[in-house]
């Protein structure tokens, strides 16, 4: 009896803690409010289903309870029944499936005009690099790291000399532009996270990771690390600061290329094969 | 001599093993440590996996100390917070609940329920004890070593994890930590061929595979997932030691730590997560299935009804065990593979919903026009259901690969998890040992000790784990020992602290439980070999609690299903499945 009266306040608290409390995600400052959506239907979704089991349980548990002279059914099997409960669960999950694919096309598909920015993660700060004029980032590898060479920038490759360097500071975008994450780690995974933005994606180690996004909202935004790197994890902070367009501009003249970090050494240009 | 045809056995076939032989112990030492007796290895699996359990314990108070309530126990580093985590993870999936639902519940269960002396192998089944135990003791060891156990996380991801800014990582932490991974999973190993052969092998006359109870086919299942599973995770631990001691670079790409060019080269940190999660997320369910079939039976025996649908229910355990094996990267779609494996793992893992929602509506479709006895076990499998469907359906949010890429790395994940892989098995465990518990000792537990572990545990858990997910969907990742940040607009503080609460208050209740254990081996009511009037073969034995043998002189033989209860015109509400008795007509296996 007790048991039937708590799972219904189970379900009701449930929804009502849903509906009511406070704790929501932060407003997005992204495109991807198309995941926010999906979100949303699968929280209608699974929240429907849990009422109805829980609810339908709670109801057994008052009218089937042991009385005494009460015998249960004989029922073993009911294929009709077993049939049509699988056949609407199908369609409950095709319908939380299909949007979600749909929206995981768009964010795996990075659109042409995005500009690319480099994100470098290490234990425990972040840096960043801009392609520069010839909007295209120069090739970079550990072997090439040193205290004049922090990120790893192949001084052999003629992109790279342009490239904007942010060492240990804030990330600015241009507000309403793609932006192309490129991400690196130069010594444990780590995990590019910016709560308003919704996309996040590993950095790992000798490899090249991305994702892309559209920032919507001029503020700062603050990067967390998601991925477990070690003792510093929780402190391994910066921001992203999303620019009109102007400022943007005015803040990129100001800033120092990998040529002139070198200090004074000479940048060795490929030649074009 | 009666006329061959009038035995009510005599259209069943002999067994296809001869009655085993079974080795029978000469001394104390023989008979009550190193026993190959199947229910005292259980007995024994059963303790050490508690006494571990309970140090995981333990470390959630301490993790819950510092989120509730940061900056009050100064003892409680970042790196010290690090290492509760990991040993918490790592102990309640692998040496808690792995060994506790197999080696416990499948040792003391299997031989009894399909009607055999004990397992096929008994001395193999007394090592693998025992090799579970120095694994246990090598673990417990790194709580001594140098630098105290690992900090990396309970998915030990490389390059972190040998490295010097994770805690234990270049200390003997990591170290203790495969070794006793390795050891774990050969002790395994010994164990589940056991299982697996005895339930091939030695089930007794009658007892068809469609007859046994769902708990052997969930233990079954699981076991030969584990089977298939654990070798992954074996040669992911010989490769990371080998990284770690020889230098070689199996997981380590060319990294710079710390400023410093390291030796390694040209591994991949990507390869180490999927063989992780390649034995990982059948991990999930080798947990799961033993306590969806453990549960089936408690739903069963005290809503005096049938299991409804039995054979959909076998056959979707099947089908979730295949299924499992090719849904392992949804814990991985933000980890830098392909993005298009996404299309396919989301695809898969939305797939196993469909069987595992049909077990869900089996066992409330159950309870329809059922008799339903409110007894401890009873009340335990629905707290199952509502969590199992709770923490089942937030999987529906982590599974499908966008709307994952938010919550991933979250406290939404860690809610998740808790709901649908640790208090919902937990619950199961609990509830199978009220029900089992007269049956290896032969006293009842005590009720209203009961009564109060369960309520405070089963709406204590619910009040940590749902509010938790709100914690994740504001953004809070995992694995942060406090969270300052802009982006948190309501201030979560508060709710940190109520669910500390609770899992302090849940905590102390399993101290009432352990007490209850211990207080009802002496003061328990006497049970009788039946008290809950069971159909399964365990509850007829001619002992209680069954002796060496489990059944004297002659094995019983099955007439029919496990499930024969309240059957129209039968003398009593359930007709033992040893029985022969009236032959039943119905729909549904022989």
């Amino acid at each position: 009896m007790i048991m039937a009266w708590v799972l219904v306040l189970v379900v009701l608290g449930s929804v009502i803690f849903h509906l009511v409390s406070p704790w929501w995600w932060t407003p997005i400052a992204s495109n991807w409010g198309y995941i926010d959506d999906t979100l949303v239907i699968t929280f209608w979704i699974t929240g429907i289903v849990f009422a109805a089991i829980v609810l339908f349980m709670a109801y057994c548990v008052y009218r089937f309870r042991h009385q005494s002279g009460r015998t249960a059914e004989y029922d073993p099997e009911n294929k009709r029944l077993e049939i049509w409960l699988s056949v609407v669960t199908s369609l409950g999950v095709a319908a939380m499936l299909a949007p979600g694919l749909i929206v995981w096309k768009q964010f795996v598909t990075v659109p042409d005009d995005a500009t690319q920015v480099e994100v470098v993660g290490q234990q425990w700060f972040w840096s960043y690099r801009l392609p520069g004029e010839d909007g295209r980032l120069g090739s970079s590898g550990v072997e090439w790291i040193s205290s004049d060479n922090p990120l790893g920038v192949n001084p052999h490759d003629r992109f790279g000399a342009d490239d904007v360097i942010v060492e240990g500071g804030n990330l600015r975008l241009p507000i309403g532009k793609p932006v192309k994450v490129v991400l690196r780690s130069v010594d444990v995974l780590h995990d590019f996270y910016v709560p308003e933005f919704r996309a996040k994606m590993d950095m790992v180690p000798g490899m090249v990771t991305y994702f892309w996004f559209t920032p919507t909202r001029t503020g700062d935004f603050e990067v967390l690390c998601a991925e477990l790197c070690g003792t510093g994890h929780a402190f391994m902070r910066s921001y992203v600061q999303v620019q009109e367009q102007a400022d943007y501009d005015a803040w990129l003249a100001d800033q120092a290329t990998f040529a002139s970090l070198q200090q004074g050494q000479p940048v060795r240009v490929a030649k074009q094969p | 001599m009666a006329n061959a045809s009038d035995r009510p056995d005599a259209g069943i076939p002999p067994a296809e093993v001869p009655d085993l032989a079974l080795p029978h112990p000469h001394s104390w030492w023989a008979k009550y440590v190193f026993s190959q007796d199947a229910k005292y290895i259980a007995i024994q699996y059963a303790c050490t996996a508690t006494a571990i359990g309970l140090v995981a314990l333990v470390l959630s108070w301490l993790m819950r100390l510092q989120l509730g309530f940061p900056g009050i126990f100064d003892f409680i580093t970042p790196e010290a917070y690090y290492q509760y985590i990991t040993m918490h993870g790592m102990i309640m999936v692998i040496y808690l609940l792995t060994a506790l639902f197999l080696g416990g519940f499948g040792n003391y269960l299997i031989p009894l329920m399909v009607g055999a002396r004990d397992m096929v192998f008994p001395f193999v089944n007394m090592l693998s004890y025992w090799v579970y135990l120095l694994a246990v003791l090598v673990l417990v060891a790194s709580f001594f070593a140098p630098g105290g156990p690992t900090g990396a996380g309970w998915t030990l991801y490389p390059p972190q994890a040998i490295l010097s800014g994770t805690p234990g990582g270049q200390g003997a932490g990591i170290i203790l930590m495969l070794v006793s991974l390795i050891l774990f999973i050969i002790g395994f190993t010994m164990g589940g061929l056991n299982y697996v052969v005895t339930v091939l092998q030695a089930r007794t006359r009658g007892m068809t595979l469609m007859r046994m109870p769902l708990t052997v086919w969930g233990i079954f299942i699981a076991t030969v997932m584990a089977l298939l599973a654990f070798p992954a995770l074996f040669v992911a631990c010989v490769m990371m030691l080998f990284d770690r001691l020889l230098g070689t670079s199996f997981f380590m790409p060319a990294l710079v730590e710390m400023g410093q060019q390291l030796s390694y080269g040209g591994g991949s940190p990507i390869v180490f997560q999927h063989l992780f999660w390649f034995f990982g997320h059948p991990e999930v369910y080798i947990v799961a299935l033993p306590a969806f079939g453990i549960v089936s039976d408690l739903i069963s025996v005290h809503a005096r009804k049938n299991i409804f649908g039995y054979r959909m229910m076998v056959w979707a355990l099947v089908i979730i065990g295949a299924l499992s094996f090719i849904v392992w990267a949804h814990h991985m779609y933000v980890s830098g593979m392909h993005p298009y494996f996404g299309f396919f793992f989301a695809t898969t893992t939305l797939i196993i919903a469909v069987p595992t929602a049909i077990k869900v509506y089996n066992w409330v479709l159950t309870l329809w026009r059922a008799d339903i006895h409110l007894t401890l076990p009873m009340l335990f499998a629905l707290a199952f259901i509502v969590t199992f469907v709770n923490g089942g359906l937030t999987g529906l949010f982590l599974g499908n690969v966008v709307v994952d890429v938010p919550l991933s790395d979250t406290m939404f994940v860690v809610a998740h998890f808790h709901m649908v892989m640790g208090v919902a098995p937990i619950l199961v465990i609990f509830g199978a040992i009220y029900h089992w518990y007269p049956k290896v000792t032969g006293r009842m537990l005590n009720v209203g000790l009961g009564h109060i572990h369960f309520w405070v545990t089963f709406v204590g858990a619910y009040a940590i784990f749902f509010p938790m997910h709100y914690v994740g969907l504001v953004g809070v990742p995992r694995r942060y020992p406090e969270i300052e940040a802009t982006f948190i607009t309501t201030p979560i503080a508060g709710l940190n602290a109520f669910i500390s609460v609770a899992a302090l208050t849940v905590g102390a209740a399993q101290i009432l439980f352990l007490f209850n254990l211990f207080w009802s081996l002496r003061n328990g009511r006497e049970a009788g070999p039946n008290p809950w009037r069971a159909c399964s073969l365990e509850w007829q034995t001619p002992e209680t609690p069954p002796k060496h043998g489990n059944w004297g002189k002659e094995l019983p033989v099955v007439y029919r299903w496990a499930y024969d209860y309240s059957v129209p015109g039968a003398p009593e509400d359930f007709i033992a499945q040893n029985d022969p008795g009236p032959r039943v007509e119905r729909d549904g296996p022989p």
